[in-house]
């Protein structure tokens, strides 16, 4: 791979031959597995983020003043200090502190599993901060008149607000997942693996320019798949776009394409 | 029955307290489609919500068919207000759910079988005028539609009362029309109360058997619709029954009569004999007379000549009229 490469190019920079003849097989060997890293540790680090943050949310939005379910003053304090407590710690900082905690949870504190820990405790508040904002979008008169159905505060989180906020939710999940992804990455500064350990600590550490630069277009790339999926998911779920408008927007799109294409005449034409 | 029993409601804000109840008593029959009218920020959308405890007096009692609802228990209010329906300005649907699956929620929560719900809410679609939208999401509808699947979903849980918080106030006439009328006739085939609450005087007409007029958070009348649209006994009262269009102050200072129909004969007739058998020619000044259930109703203002003798005697032709109250205008000055 890595000779094809030069002498496809014909790439004559003594330099520029040895970065590709010792970079391109380390990448070879590691880049799909430090990509699997990243995304399963990202992946569980938003599972038990949302876990923890999304009934968070919930409280948050239910137990305030006015709320469907309003909870102790005192008790809303203490929550929403804590939460803007933990968001203010640095997540460098932070990972450094939990390394105790996650090596009582997970048995390491080195690792692309040991980082999920902090990725989760660094993850959490800003998760309920995100669905704390996804679920104030919910219109009040409709809670009103489940309240007026006679439904328990239950019936409304678990059958009208959830629901109702779902496709909301998705896209505050979304962006959870892009910003964990982020912190995943920084994560590589103290042992934890995937593409950002590989960037951080091959790439820039030990100047291997090409795996630096492959390692952050593998992450770009990555952002882009999972940002698309959740805004596609999001939006085919809402049902307050109707179908039909989505649709014909599209189809409008399509048309316009289409014809650009004729203006352009087939490719290679004069 | 319901029963307000001196409702009072005040709501706390940063200028200090807002009454928005004052010390209100209202009673509304089984069967009544009652109207509460009044101004914009009269308290109407409190006090029905007061109905329903969606807001909680500050004092007084709600007390219907005998059970005093500030005295229950969570448990007890949420089973009392499923039979207790609403419907509102904004229709309030679930945007996430079908039309079937919105009429089927009430059921939902009720732990209804889901087959049998299913069914009744087809049944309920069909009541509405809307059986080929039931897997239509509430996007997909206009206002009326929205509106009718509210009606179906109100309707879901079987309730012995009806509350309408301006049900129509975001619909156009045509629409307030249709859906008036099946109000209407839910409330006589299926004996529910209705409780309209509205600031268009036209749907207490169109539907309303009572009504109870609210001004800054006080009833200042009840009665029968007849009873209070004929004759208006405050100030509050004229200033919603009036014609629309007439200004007060802009009205000659004198001789200026107020006519209400009370079904019967219409206005035309009544101003062409008063010029012929009795030669006064009056000045309609305004008038807003309308069909209401096959009889002529509404108002009207006339002006009549400055001949003290002449006008006299419009007077007293008008008095003798059946079914037509008249009242003099001119104190409404100063
Ligand atoms: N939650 C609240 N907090 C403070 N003030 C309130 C609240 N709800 C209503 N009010 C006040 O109470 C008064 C009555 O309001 P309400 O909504 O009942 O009026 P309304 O008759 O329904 O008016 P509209 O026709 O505009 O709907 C208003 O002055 C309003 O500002
Ligand atoms: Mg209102």
């Amino acid at each position: 791979m890595a000779e094809w490469i030069i002498s496809f190019f014909n790439i004559t920079d003594p330099k520029l031959v040895k970065d590709i003849s010792e970079q391109i097989p380390y990448l070879l060997n590691n880049l799909v597995f430090a990509a699997w890293e990243t995304v399963y540790s990202t992946v569980l680090a938003t599972l038990f983020a949302c876990l923890i943050g999304l009934p968070l949310g919930v409280i948050l939005i239910v137990g305030e003043k006015g709320g469907i379910r309003p909870l102790p003053s005192p008790l809303m304090k203490a929550l929403n200090v804590v939460i803007n407590l933990l968001r203010s710690v640095p997540f460098l900082i932070l990972m450094v502190v939990v390394i105790p905690l996650s090596r009582t949870i997970v048995g390491t504190s080195i690792g692309t599993v040991a980082s999920i820990v902090p990725l989760t405790i660094a993850a959490a508040p800003f998760v309920a901060r995100l669905m704390e904002g996804s679920l104030r979008e919910m219109d009040r008169g409709t809670i009103e008149a489940a309240q007026a159905m006679g439904c328990t505060p239950f019936q409304i989180i678990w059958k009208v607000l959830l629901p109702e906020c779902l496709p909301a939710l998705l896209t505050s999940l979304t962006t959870a997942f892009i910003t964990i992804l982020g912190y995943g990455a920084m994560s590589g500064a103290i042992g934890g693996g995937g593409l950002g350990n590989m960037a951080l600590n091959r790439g820039y550490t030990r100047n291997m320019r090409i795996v630096l630069y492959v390692a952050v277009v593998a992450l770009v790339i990555l952002v882009q798949i999972f940002q698309s999926v959740g805004t596609h998911l999001a939006t085919r779920m809402d049902k307050r776009l109707t179908g039909s408008k989505a649709r014909k927007a599209s189809a409008g799109d399509r048309g316009r394409q289409a014809r650009k294409d004729r203006r352009m005449g087939p490719p290679g034409a004069m | 029955m319901i029963e307000l029993k001196n409702v009072s409601k005040t709501f706390p804000t940063a200028e200090g307290e807002l009454h928005a109840l004052t010390d209100v008593s209202l009673t509304i029959g089984d069967g009544d489609v009652y109207g509460i009218v009044g101004m914009s920020g009269a308290g109407k959308s409190t006090l029905v919500r007061c109905v329903n405890l969606l807001e909680r007096p500050t004092a007084g009692q709600v007390v219907i068919d005998g059970a005093d609802l500030c005295a229950m228990g969570q448990k007890e209010l949420i089973a009392q207000r499923r039979s207790i329906s609403m419907i509102f300005q904004q229709f309030n649907l679930l945007m996430q759910r079908t039309c079937l699956k919105n009429i089927c929620f009430p059921m939902e929560i009720a732990k209804v079988k889901k087959a049998d719900a299913e069914k009744r809410a087809h049944e309920l679609l069909d009541i509405v005028g809307l059986p080929d939208k039931a897997d239509a999401y509430p996007a997909q509808l206009s206002g009326g539609q929205k509106q009718r699947v509210a009606i179906a979903r109100a309707l879901a849980s079987d309730p012995k009362i009806l509350l309408c918080d301006e049900a129509t106030s975001a619909l156009d006439p045509k629409t307030t029309r249709d859906i008036l009328r099946l109000i209407k006739d839910i409330n006589r085939r299926l004996g529910i109360t209705v409780v309209v609450i509205t600031h268009e005087m036209a749907v207490v007409e169109e539907i309303c058997s009572h009504v109870a007029i609210l001004d800054h958070g006080r009833v200042m009348e009840t009665g029968t619709v007849e009873e209070v649209f004929s004759n208006p006994r405050t100030e509050a009262g004229r200033r919603l029954v009036y014609p629309d269009g007439v200004r007060i102050s802009e009205l000659p200072a004198a001789n200026v009569v107020r006519i209400a129909f009370n079904g019967g004969s219409s206005y035309e007739p009544l101003i062409a004999s008063l010029a012929i058998d009795c030669g006064v020619k009056v000045n309609i000044l305004g008038a807003d007379t309308r069909n209401v259930n096959g009889q002529a109703f509404g108002t009207m203002l006339l002006g009549l000549p400055e001949d003290p003798a002449e006008a006299a005697k419009a007077v007293a032709y008008i008095k003798n009229q059946p079914n037509v109250t008249m009242e003099e205008v001119r104190d409404y000055h100063g």
